[in-house]
């Protein structure tokens, strides 16, 4: 007998978290997405599940080619509708992308009527606003199916996650297997095996400006959130949303697609989750009134000042 | 029930298709109102006395009799909305310079906002049928609260894709999520590098995409967390 999430779950500081039904940890029980997913390969199970169910036709995230001769790693959005493909594009890329950009490529180019979107919390804002206000896309509500999003404190340009990789951890990008972030340090897994950390502190002059005006650590208005911190290593922390983000997930529990824990069994546990969304939401606040002290607007309010 | 008059000015009528693309929520939006002028659905010659006037288009100030009739709806409307970006913002008669073979004297195009004094503003070319829809629900239902974003927008006259610089990038705003590149009608606007880079040719001046950026205008978690019941537990849980 499956596990019923609710009996799982545990609510954790709204403040904080942002709305949600409930917060577990878990992890996909294919071995074929661990090998290659960043934690818990949440994601990734949750778009092979909606796409092999039908439930959804096609899947926005992003794709990186650490191969690439020009520009390793440089990630592009892109639309999968074969779930065959979709662990093509796991794993966390660390550097910006446009994946909002590509809903108009499933719309139009693929036909897609029920997609599953991904991204940062920025981007799921602009993706909830546009299901609100499609202004330029034309019967677009209807067809996002579930919008999941990731746990984010910041971001890096590409150049600036270059820098990091090649100038501070002395790895070539093409040589990078595998990105991390967690335990107060910046990982870079190589292809030949070898690990490579530096201090969370050395990276921060790389980090986008734009992503110290942004208050939401946990896509706070996702389905579903998910992410590593507050989980053991090869776990991820997953923050149940909606209605219909919990019935997705209390499904694949019951296939067996899911294997869940009580996040409070396991450690560093939702504390920390909490501890640095409250960080993040403080920083940034701080940081939106200094530029509001040279009359600069407040994100979202542009529009207000023109 | 609220007197609604439809006036087209220079357009081309895509809007009120965009409208009619609401399908059968269409037919309860009609249910609402009492349409009492609209010469591409009905047969009424003069605007009539109303509550509620929606211009699609521009104003040709070449054009002497569309001139009158812009004049007439300031007489006769108590509130103006100027529904998509011809009469928003201009749009793509911005680019107009006369000298067409059918009114070669015809080439002075400005927005309802230019020349009028407008409540609100609905951009986009045209705009979606569910953005339409969601103005008209609210206007109908008077909910200010919600319609301040399309009253502030009445302000703006004008728009380029090159606002994205300015007001976005420029500022440290951009986050590089391409929900500019697409509302973009005319895929003038490639996302290379993280940030979204205009093709001025292609631009039609809509407004579309910095309207649409979620750091020029948030409408506020609130309608997102009602719509999608974020945070709601169902009966039967606990």
């Amino acid at each position: 007998m499956a596990e019923d999430l609710r009996d799982v779950m545990v609510k954790g500081d709204e403040e904080a978290l942002g709305p949600h039904i409930g917060v577990f940890t878990a992890r996909s029980t294919d071995g074929r997405i661990l090998k290659v997913s960043q934690d818990g390969g949440i994601v990734s199970a949750v778009a092979i599940y909606g796409l092999e169910e039908g439930i959804f036709d096609g899947f926005v995230a992003s794709v990186a080619d650490p191969d690439d001769p020009e520009e390793p790693w440089k990630p592009r959005p892109v639309v999968i509708t074969d779930p065959d493909e979709v662990l093509e594009a796991a794993g966390t890329k660390y550097t910006y992308c446009p994946n909002v950009s590509a809903l108009k490529e499933a719309i139009t180019t693929k036909a897609c009527e029920s997609i599953m979107f991904v991204g940062t919390p920025c981007q799921v804002r602009a993706v909830r606003k546009l299901q609100i206000v499609p202004l330029g896309m034309r019967h677009f509500p209807e067809k996002v199916k579930l919008v999941m999003g990731i746990i984010c404190m910041e971001n890096f340009p590409y150049e600036g996650l270059r820098s990091i990789v090649e100038e501070l951890c002395g790895v070539w990008m093409r040589e990078v297997a595998k990105f991390d972030i967690g335990k107060g340090k910046f990982w870079v897994f190589t292809k030949d095996g070898d690990v490579v950390s530096i201090p969370i502190d050395e990276t921060h002059p790389f980090e986008g400006e734009p992503c110290h005006v942004c208050t939401d650590y946990c896509a706070e208005l996702s389905d579903i959130t998910a992410g590593s911190v507050g989980s053991p290593d090869g776990w991820s922390t997953v923050i149940v949303r909606t209605p219909k983000g919990l019935e997705i997930l209390q499904d694949m529990v019951d296939k067996g697609l899911l294997e869940v824990k009580s996040i409070e069994e396991v450690k560093p546990g939702l504390g920390l989750v909490e501890k640095l969304a409250q960080v993040k939401k403080n920083k940034n606040a701080k940081e939106i009134e200094e530029r509001e002290e040279l009359n600069l607007p407040r994100p979202g309010e542009v529009f207000t000042k023109v | 029930m609220v007197k609604l008059a439809y006036v087209q000015l220079a357009g081309c009528c895509g809007c009120l298709v965009s409208l009619a693309d609401t399908y059968e929520r269409l037919l309860e939006i009609l249910d609402a109102v009492d349409l009492v002028y609209c010469q591409t659905l009905m047969d009424e010659r003069e605007v009539p006395s109303c509550d509620v006037c929606i211009v699609e288009g521009a104003v040709c100030l070449n054009h002497e009799h569309m001139v009158e009739e812009v004049k007439e709806i300031e007489r006769k409307a108590d509130t103006i909305v100027a529904l998509g970006a011809c009469a928003a913002t201009g749009n793509f008669m911005r680019h107009s310079r006369g000298n067409q073979r059918g009114r070669p004297t015809h080439e002075a195009f400005v927005p309802v906002t230019e020349v009028l004094d407008v409540d609100y503003a609905v951009p986009g070319c045209p705009p979606s049928p569910e953005t339409i829809e969601t103005f008209l629900v609210l206007l109908l239902e008077g909910k200010e609260e919600l319609l301040k974003p399309f009253a502030e927008l009445a302000k703006k006259t004008s728009y380029c894709g090159c606002d994205l610089m300015e007001e976005i990038i420029n500022k440290s705003m951009c986050m590089g999520c391409g929900t500019c590149a697409a509302n973009c009608p005319a895929r003038a606007i490639e996302m290379i590098d993280g940030r979204p880079v205009l093709n001025k040719d292609r631009c039609i001046k809509c407004g579309a995409c910095i309207v649409s950026c979620p750091r020029f205008l948030w409408i506020g978690d609130e309608p997102i967390i009602k719509a999608f019941d974020v945070g709601k537990v169902e009966e039967g849980g606990e």
